[in-house]
């Protein structure tokens, strides 16, 4: 487990557990944490889990996918920090992890 | 100020997303989630593809975990169905004879697989896919040298060709139409689904009818063609359709035609009873009529328009709805549905297996897009379809432009 805190567009945020080796989409919706859908399942299909990586620590969350690119290149208020939390991998360095969630997924 | 709160009849993909977000917007009265299957809601999609194929992890088929429901405060009850409603007396009745009184119900049911009414169906060696159970089942047996005979090419049956290839089974495709997809996908794209599976080594037969199932001491051993051709299998998968599960709302009175009739709101003729998911016959006023979808998308955007009835919320913006197919190294997006389309425009070469077509109607707004290995084009269409965006036929098949610019001259045309 490693702790990831989701914030809310309100300002609202959620620390919770997140199990290493699963990703930080499915992190949020086990714990019932609101504004993240994934309604695809982590297909990167759909973009609705749509996070804003905090800027300190882009460079351990890594780079999007090609796939993940052209799902983001439409996506409301997309940013440089802007990806799909379901490519993101989360692993024991992400440990303290924190995402920004914006004010919709659709 | 407590109430008998909401009883959900189904716990599937519909039903499980519904009770999570009603927790999640502040519901607060009691929620009650009946599902006949012995599994928390979990994911379908997964159970042609990945998960068939064993690269899943089973946990995470599930839609949450299973503490999940006890943990905020939902009753979730398995392999328990409901039997009726009394609508009068706002009860359901479940068939171990408890009653369960509702202030909101929601009928989140489903479809079945249509059956397949021929001699031998119900002979050992012969599956069906739609639960989890039935996915185990067939992996069970699926494997290097496995002669498979799938009937129907539909989504399920060449998911599963293509997934039984990847684990080295022998498989024939046999399908009653003319092309492959006959019913939900355009004839370019049947075309080069066809092409693919092919050259992946899957025997298709087109325009062949099923008469019946060979069979030696109860299993099957092979399929027979109207023809009188038969094809020899160890397994045969049947993937011919789904129908809605709306017979209890027939019983109870509700106005039903090819499902459960709803508003925009997922409400159903009775004001207490909402319906959601593959069991509704729904209005989609984008296209002028009302249709029954079998998708993960419609089911969601049908739950979270209960969720903001229920918890006083906005109701959620109308969206086109999408669907999605994976079938080996390729990833089949579509927004929107191929309704009215006056011309069909074809953006990329097929045989580099990325390309997108476009359906665009009479006035060249856009209806639909299918996307093969193409998300620009997807994720650009999903919301073009949604707001009638007019496209230039010429634009559209011109890949020197950049998916961006395809609606950049035309935009604000009438």
């Amino acid at each position: 487990m490693a702790k990831v805190t989701y914030i809310e567009f309100s300002g609202k945020p959620h620390t919770v557990d997140v199990l290493i080796g699963t990703s930080v989409m499915r992190g949020a919706v086990d714990n019932g944490v609101p504004g993240i859908d994934g309604d695809c399942g982590g297909e990167c299909a759909c973009a609705t889990c749509h996070v804003y990586v905090d800027p300190a620590w882009l460079a351990l969350t890594g780079s999007r996918t090609e796939m993940e690119q052209s799902m983001l290149s439409f996506a409301a208020g997309t940013e440089d920090n802007s990806r799909l939390s379901c490519q993101i991998a989360m692993s024991a360095a992400l440990d303290g992890l924190v995402v920004k969630l914006p004010e919709g997924q659709h | 100020m407590s109430s008998d709160g909401v009883v959900i009849v189904g716990a599937g993909h519909a039903a499980g997303t519904l009770a999570a977000g009603l927790r999640q917007g502040g519901y607060t009265q009691p929620i009650r989630l009946i599902g006949a299957e012995p599994l928390p809601p979990y994911q379908r999609p997964p159970l042609s593809k990945a998960w068939l194929k064993g690269e899943a992890d089973p946990a995470g088929l599930l839609l949450r975990p299973a503490s999940f429901y006890a943990e905020h405060d939902i009753d979730l009850r398995l392999s328990t169905r409901v039997t009726g409603i009394d609508r009068a007396a706002s009860r359901v009745r479940l068939d171990s004879g408890e009653t369960l009184a509702y202030e909101h119900l929601v009928l989140a049911t489903g479809s079945r697989l249509r059956r397949l009414e021929v001699p031998g169906i119900d002979s050992e060696g012969i599956f069906e896919l739609r639960t989890e159970a039935d996915a185990q089942a067939l992996r069970a047996r699926l494997g290097p040298g496995v002669r498979l005979a799938v009937v129907g090419g539909g989504y399920i049956g060449l998911e599963v060709a293509a997934t039984a290839r990847g684990l080295g089974a022998e498989v024939v495709v046999i399908e009653r139409e003319q092309r492959l997809l006959a019913r939900v996908a355009s004839q370019p794209l049947s075309a080069f689904f066809a092409d693919f599976h092919r050259a992946k080594g899957v025997t298709l037969m087109l325009a062949a009818s099923v008469a019946g199932f060979a069979t030696t001491a109860g299993k099957v051993t092979g399929v027979t063609l109207a023809s009188g051709q038969t094809i020899d299998c160890d397994l045969a998968l049947v993937g011919i359709g789904a129908l809605a599960n709306d017979a209890l709302a027939i019983e109870a009175g509700l106005v039903c035609r090819d499902g459960v009739v709803v508003d925009e709101q997922a409400l159903t003729s009775d004001p207490a009873i909402f319906a959601i998911g593959d069991c509704t016959q729904r209005p989609m006023p984008r296209y002028g009529r009302t249709v029954r979808l079998e998708s993960v998308p419609n089911a969601l955007e049908q739950a979270r328009q209960v969720v903001a009835r229920l918890c006083g919320k906005p109701m959620p913006a109308a969206e086109a709805p999408w669907f999605w197919s994976e079938q080996y190294e390729l990833r089949l997006q579509i927004a929107g549905l191929s309704l009215d389309v006056a011309t069909t425009v074809v953006r990329g070469d097929p045989a580099s297996s990325r390309f997108a077509v476009f359906h665009l109607d009479a006035g060249n707004r856009l209806q639909a897009l299918e996307a093969v290995n193409s998300p620009a084009e997807f994720a650009a269409a999903r919301q073009w379809v949604t707001a009638g965006q007019i496209i230039e036929p010429a634009r559209a098949a011109d890949t020197a432009l950049p998916v961006k610019q395809i609606v950049q001259s035309v935009s604000g045309a009438a």
